[in-house]
């Protein structure tokens, strides 16, 4: 069987869907396939979805999208064995739309917006895992998925992080472990006034945590947000990690995690809903796929448009704009009604201009920098350790604060560290 | 306090292949010092026994991590065919 239409999208998550949903909107013959039965039970979160990019596509998306809870508050969480040290911060500010960020469970937020691309006027067609590329004079002309080959002008690649089209488009190598993370979650449910009073929230207002210190002093960092009612509790862990022998277990993290005090007390009385995995780019811009061939373009996580500065993760909402940029590359194409590279090449300019390249080259360094094995371990040992020195009374004269701080500096980071971190992170952050 | 594996898969729905989606070429596995699989996978689908790498793709949760991992390019890895594999409800 051959079928042919004008663009064919692969992966119907947030890059995928923009894609279809931008062309669909433009009068544009789109289809949008996906292995999944349903679009999102594949996908995996691990943070928030700022809602910028996606208002503009769809504004006042919040009135219909299947959305858990708006981000009010954000808590950075040292952890050091019995104790912890938060800077938390809270804003009815971040309340405010389209310059704020969601919880979202993907199985019902891809649905949605997949839907969304389908009621415009995109074909979705789901349960069909794309095995190949077709090629005809070197430009990419369709996919093959089975038995079924479907011709198009161009193949969009929204394939995620482990896309086998980018591969095989030769526009990646292997994906290299020290630039990729294993994200594992689980989602804790607890009835939705527990939530609100265990994490002083207002109703529908949620939290967004991110933990240090909690990795056994391996590179990653651990997160926990709140659904309505449940709590996304996850762990990220760079893959470089289990190369080296003397460790646990992946899932073990995860259980290590929970056994600190101050998590402990937040998923008290939770059930475990669900157990997953997936894997994130982590290598910012240096980790990125070539973006472009003829007939070709790609996108979101299979792209590896993400990015880690610490304070803030990016994914979601870059594989929304890489999407939109996408599809006007397409439009632009079909009026030129020329599909190779010399067209396809506007997708990177686009990319370019957009905040979401700039972002990942100012914050090229960031990668290295939140994963400094200090931050792991020593950083969050020397505030915890300079606090409880801070709080503890033990009926011993007092240490003036400068000579503590020092004293703790020496111990658990030492001076020159410090300043050679602090260069980095002026730098790079 | 260590959950076992299979309280956290036991949570998952999945619809198994017939056909195994992943395939591990187990001679190579057999001069690889490393066994990083063994650590990394998340669903702890590599197992060893007797000092050999075992592997079943049931219980698989499509991360990928393995193939990323395996220092002796042992794993042809690929999705799981439309409609089978794990389904995530609260992804």
């Amino acid at each position: 069987m051959v079928e042919s239409v004008d663009t064919i999208v692969v992966g119907a998550g947030p890059a995928g869907s923009a894609t279809a949903y931008s062309l669909a909107k433009a009068g544009h013959e789109v289809l949008l396939v996906e292995r999944g039965k349903t679009p999102g039970e594949k996908n995996v979160s691990g943070g928030v979805l700022y809602g910028s990019v996606l208002h503009e596509l769809i504004p006042n998306f919040w009135d219909e999208a299947p959305l858990e809870r708006v981000i009010t508050n954000r808590n950075l969480v040292f952890l050091s064995g019995e104790s912890s040290f938060s800077l938390d911060f809270s804003s009815s500010k971040l309340e405010k739309p389209p310059h704020n960020g969601y919880s979202v469970i993907r199985y019902d937020f891809d649905q949605w917006f997949a839907k969304q691309a389908e009621e415009t006027g995109a074909l979705l067609a789901t349960g069909i895992r794309v095995d190949d590329l077709l090629w005809e004079n070197k430009q990419i002309v369709g996919i093959k998925a089975g038995s079924d080959e479907i011709r198009a002008k161009v193949v969009v690649a929204a394939d995620g992080i482990n896309s086998t089209l980018v591969e095989q488009a030769g526009l990646r190598k292997d994906l290299k472990a020290k630039y990729i993370a294993l994200g594992i979650k689980e989602v804790i449910g607890l009835p939705r006034d527990v939530i609100e009073n265990r994490f002083n929230l207002e109703h529908n207002e949620g939290t967004a945590h991110t933990y240090l210190g909690c990795t056994k002093g391996y590179p990653g960092g651990g997160f926990l947000y709140t659904n309505q009612d449940s709590l996304s509790l996850g762990i990220v862990l760079k893959l470089p990690i289990f190369k080296t022998k003397s460790h646990s277990k992946a899932p073990e993290f995860i259980d290590h995690l929970k056994q600190f005090p101050y998590i402990r007390r937040l998923i008290k009385e939770g059930t475990r809903l669900e157990y997953s995995a997936h894997l994130v780019p982590e290598g910012g811009y240096h980790g990125l796929s070539k973006l472009y061939t003829d007939g070709f373009l790609v996108t979101g996580d299979a792209a590896g448009l993400t990015l880690n500065i610490g304070y803030a993760l990016e994914g979601m909402n870059f594989a929304i704009a890489s999407g939109v940029a996408a599809a006007k590359t397409i439009l632009r194409a079909h009026k030129q009604n020329d599909f190779t590279q010399s067209t396809m090449k506007h997708y990177q300019k686009l990319m370019n201009q957009s905040f979401v390249l700039k972002d990942m080259k100012t914050f090229r360094n960031a990668p290295a920098i939140v994963s400094s094995p200090r931050l792991m371990k020593s950083y969050p040992d020397f505030i915890n350790n300079l606090a409880l020195d801070l709080y503890q009374s033990t009926a011993s004269p007092r240490p003036k604060l400068i000579n503590l701080i020092l004293k703790h500096v020496v111990h658990e980071i030492s001076l020159p560290h410090l300043f050679i971190d602090g260069i980095k992170a002026v730098r790079g952050l | 306090m260590t959950a076992k594996i299979e309280e956290k898969l036991g949570t998952l729905h999945y619809t198994i292949d017939k056909e195994a989606h992943i395939k591990v070429n187990f001679d190579a596995c057999n001069d690889c010092e490393n066994k990083a699989c063994i650590r990394g996978c998340p669903a702890q689908c590599f197992e060893l026994v007797q000092d050999e790498v075992k592997f079943q793709y049931e219980d698989c949760i499509e991360c990928g991590t393995c193939k990323i991992l395996c220092d002796k390019k042992a794993i042809e890895w690929n999705y799981p065919r439309g409609t089978f594999g794990v389904v995530f409800r609260k992804g």
